[in-house]
C-alpha cells in the first residue's frame, strides 16, 4: 500500500512543478461557470423553479459540477495511450506493482492537488461573484464527500478502459475525444439529467455516466432527499464494482498480445 | 539451482504488416492487412550461471532486445521455455520482477519531471527496501557512480551520461541478483563508459550479481565479459569464451617491419625459412608485413631472426581486433 500512497505524493509533486498552468485553469473554469450562470438565469426568467430546482440551486449546481470536475477529471487515458505507443509501458511491466492501480493513484494525486489548489479556492472566488447556496446540514457534506470519491473512481475506470483500447486499436485519439464529450454531456455536467427528456433519462439510468457529475452535484445542492441520495450513492458503488470486470478482462487480453514498440 | 537463466528452444514471432500500393490497396488494407510472420528470435537455447557476466551481441535487428523482453517477462514467447531466477517470468510477475534489475539504454525509467531522489524514494517503496538496506547499499552505489550532486535535479535537466548513471543506480535499488542491460552505454562518452564498466565489475564481485549485457560496442564486452553469446537473425551462432572466439577466428598476428637498408621479399623468406611465415610488401611505403600464427614464442623467434640479420627502423605488432573477428564471422558465416 505504501507504494501506492508514495505514487500519489509523486504525482502531487509533479503537479506542483507545473502549478502555473492552474492559474489560467481557474480563470477558464470561472468563465465557464459564469457563462452557464447567465444562460440559466435567462432560461429561468421569472420562473421560481424548473424541474424542482430553484435558480439559486441551479447556479450552485453549475458551480459545484465544474469544481467537482476538477477533482475527478484526469488525462490518464491519454497518458496510457502515449505510454503504450512509445513503448514506455515495457518499463511499467518490470515493476512489482499493478500498472492500472498505479495509474489510478496518479489520477488521485492529480485530483487531490486540484481539489486543494483549484476547486476549493475556485469555489470561494465563485461564491463571491454569484449567489450560491451551501448546505448547513453536515449529512449533505458527508454524502457529497462519499459521492465525489465514487465519481472519481467511475470516471477513472472509464479512462482506464479507454486507455487499454490503445493495445487493440492502431489509433484511439478519436475515441478518447469522443469519450470526453460523452461524459461531459451524459454525466450531467452541462445539463442536469432531470432536464433531459424522459426517455433519455430512462436510458441514462442504465449507464454509469450520471454517477460522475449529476449525483454529487444534486447531493450538494440538496436537490435529493436523503433517501434518494443514499440510493444514488449505492448505484455509484455498484457501477464501480461492475466496471472492474471489463477492465480486468481487457487487461489480461492486452498483456497476452502485448507488443512493445521500439528497441 | 545455481542457473540464473535457462532458455530452451525459445522462439518469438512477430507479424510484420505490409501496405498494399495505391488507393485501392489502402481500402483493402482497411479490411484485411497483409502480413508476414517474422521470427525475431528463432529457437535459441542457453544457460547463464549465477555470477556470470555474459555479453549478448549481434547486429541491429538480430533479436537481442526481443530476447531480453522475454527474459524479463515483458513479452510472451511464441514457443519455448524460459526460467529466470528459478521462476517463469509470466507467472507470479510481481515476485519475479523484484528479483531482477533492468536498464534499457534507449528508454528512461525515471520520472521525467521530478528530482532523481524522488524517483529513488518511490522505487525504494515499490521494492520494499528497508532503510538499513537502502542506506548501506545505495550509499555505496551513489558514491561509486558519483551521482550525489545530481540527486536533487529533475531528470529532464540531466545529460545523457548523467542520466544513464542514475538509471543504473535506480535499477539496483533492490540489489537484484540478476541485472539485464540493453545497450547501456549507447551514445555515452568514454569516461562515463569507463565509470559504468568499473562499477559493473565491482557489483559483480561484491554481490556475485549475474549480468546479461547487450551492446554493439565490443569494447564493453571485452572489458567485462568472459563469455559471449552471438546472435544472428534470431539464431545463436556462437556461445562460448571470448578468448576462444579470438583464438579460433583471429587471423593470427601481423608484424610490420620497416628497414634502414634495401631489403627484398626473397631476403626475408630466406631468413625466416624455418618458420611458417608469409611475407607481404607494401611497395609504396616500403613496409614489410609478416603474417604469423598468434603464438608468442613463434613471434619472438621471428623478430629475433629478422633483427639479427637486418637493420630495423620500426616494428609494429598488430592483433586482429575483436571487432574485425566479428565482422569476419558475420561476413563469412561461422562454419
Ligand atoms: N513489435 C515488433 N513488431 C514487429 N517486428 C518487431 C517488433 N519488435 C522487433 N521486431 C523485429 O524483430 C527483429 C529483432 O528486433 P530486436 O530484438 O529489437 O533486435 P536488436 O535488439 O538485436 O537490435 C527485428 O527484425 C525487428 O524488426
Ligand atoms: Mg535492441
Amino acid at each position: 500500500m505504501d507504494k501506492y500512497i508514495e505514487m500519489i505524493r509523486i504525482r502531487f509533486l509533479m503537479m506542483l512543478a507545473y502549478r502555473t498552468n492552474y492559474y489560467t485553469g481557474i480563470l477558464i473554469y470561472s468563465i465557464n461557470i459564469g457563462a452557464y450562470y447567465f444562460l440559466w438565469s435567462a432560461i429561468y426568467g421569472e420562473k421560481d423553479a424548473i424541474e424542482g430546482m430553484s435558480v439559486i440551486q441551479m447556479s450552485t449546481y453549475v458551480a459545484v459540477a465544474w469544481m467537482a470536475r476538477a477533482f475527478y477529471f484526469n488525462n490518464i487515458d491519454r497518458e496510457m495511450a502515449a505510454e503504450i505507443k512509445e513503448g514506455k509501458v515495457a518499463v511499467e511491466l518490470i515493476r512489482p506493482y499493478n500498472y492500472l492501480g498505479m495509474k489510478t493513484m496518479q489520477g488521485l494525486g492529480e485530483g487531490i492537488f486540484r481539489l486543494f489548489f483549484f476547486s476549493v479556492p475556485g469555489m470561494v472566488i465563485v461564491s463571491f461573484i454569484f449567489p450560491l447556496q451551501f448546505s448547513a446540514d453536515w449529512t449533505t457534506w458527508i454524502f457529497f464527500a462519499v459521492s465525489i470519491i465514487l465519481s472519481f473512481f467511475i470516471n477513472t475506470q472509464i479512462n482506464l478502459l479507454t486507455g487499454i483500447t490503445t493495445f487493440f486499436l492502431f489509433n484511439n485519439t478519436g475515441l478518447i475525444r469522443a469519450k470526453r464529450v460523452v461524459i461531459d454531456l451524459f454525466s450531467g455536467l452541462l445539463i442536469p439529467i432531470s432536464f433531459f427528456p424522459l426517455w433519455a433519462q430512462d436510458v441514462l439510468k442504465f449507464l454509469p455516466f450520471q454517477g460522475i457529475s449529476y449525483v454529487p452535484s444534486m447531493i450538494f445542492t440538496n436537490s435529493f432527499s436523503n433517501n434518494e441520495a443514499i440510493q444514488a450513492i449505492i448505484m455509484q458503488g455498484i457501477w464501480v464494482l461492475i466496471l472492474i470486470i471489463p477492465i480486468q478482462v481487457l487487461w489480461i487480453i492486452a498483456k497476452k498480445q502485448l507488443i512493445i514498440q521500439g528497441g | 539451482m545455481n542457473d540464473a537463466i535457462t532458455v530452451r528452444n525459445l522462439k518469438k514471432e512477430f507479424k510484420a504488416y505490409s501496405s498494399r500500393s495505391g488507393l485501392k490497396g489502402a481500402f483493402r488494407d482497411l479490411l484485411t492487412r497483409n502480413y508476414k510472420i517474422v521470427p525475431a528470435v528463432n529457437n535459441i537455447s542457453f544457460q547463464v550461471k549465477q555470477g556470470e557476466m555474459v555479453g549478448y551481441i549481434g547486429e541491429n535487428g538480430a533479436g537481442k532486445s526481443t530476447t531480453i523482453k522475454m527474459l524479463t517477462g515483458i513479452l510472451t514467447p511464441t514457443t519455448g521455455e524460459v526460467i529466470v531466477n528459478g521462476m517463469n517470468p509470466h507467472k507470479d510477475r510481481e515476485k519475479f520482477v523484484s528479483t531482477i534489475g533492468v536498464v534499457f539504454g534507449q528508454r528512461s525509467q525515471l520520472w521525467w519531471d521530478i528530482a532523481v531522489q524522488e524517483s529513488f524514494r518511490l522505487l525504494k517503496k515499490v521494492y520494499k527496501v528497508s532503510d538499513e538496506q537502502y542506506d548501506s547499499h545505495m550509499a555505496h552505489v551513489i558514491r561509486t557512480l558519483d551521482i550525489e550532486p545530481l540527486l536533487d535535479k529533475p531528470v529532464r535537466k540531466l545529460s545523457l551520461g548523467q542520466r544513464m548513471r542514475c538509471e543504473l543506480a535506480a535499477a539496483l535499488i533492490h540489489n537484484p541478483p540478476l541485472l539485464f542491460l540493453d545497450e547501456p552505454t549507447i551514445g555515452l562518452d568514454v569516461l562515463v563508459k569507463l565509470k559504468i564498466r568499473e562499477f559493473l565489475k565491482e557489483i559483480n564481485e561484491k554481490y556475485n550479481t549475474t549480468i546479461l549485457l547487450t551492446t554493439h560496442d565490443l569494447s564493453d564486452i571485452e572489458a567485462l565479459c568472459e563469455r559471449v553469446v552471438m546472435l544472428d537473425e534470431g539464431k545463436i551462432i556462437y556461445d562460448g569464451a571470448l578468448k576462444s572466439l579470438k583464438e579460433k577466428w583471429g587471423e593470427g598476428k601481423e608484424i610490420e617491419f620497416q628497414f634502414l637498408e634495401d631489403v627484398t621479399l626473397n631476403d626475408l623468406n630466406r631468413i625466416t625459412a624455418s618458420s611458417e611465415v608469409k611475407w607481404e610488401k607494401d611497395e609504396k611505403e616500403a613496409i614489410f608485413t609478416a603474417f604469423a600464427e598468434d603464438n608468442d614464442e613463434l613471434i619472438s623467434l621471428l623478430i629475433a631472426k629478422v633483427v639479427a640479420d637486418l637493420k630495423v627502423k620500426d616494428i609494429n605488432i598488430k592483433e586482429t581486433s575483436t571487432e574485425e573477428i566479428i565482422r569476419n564471422i558475420y561476413d563469412r558465416g561461422i562454419s
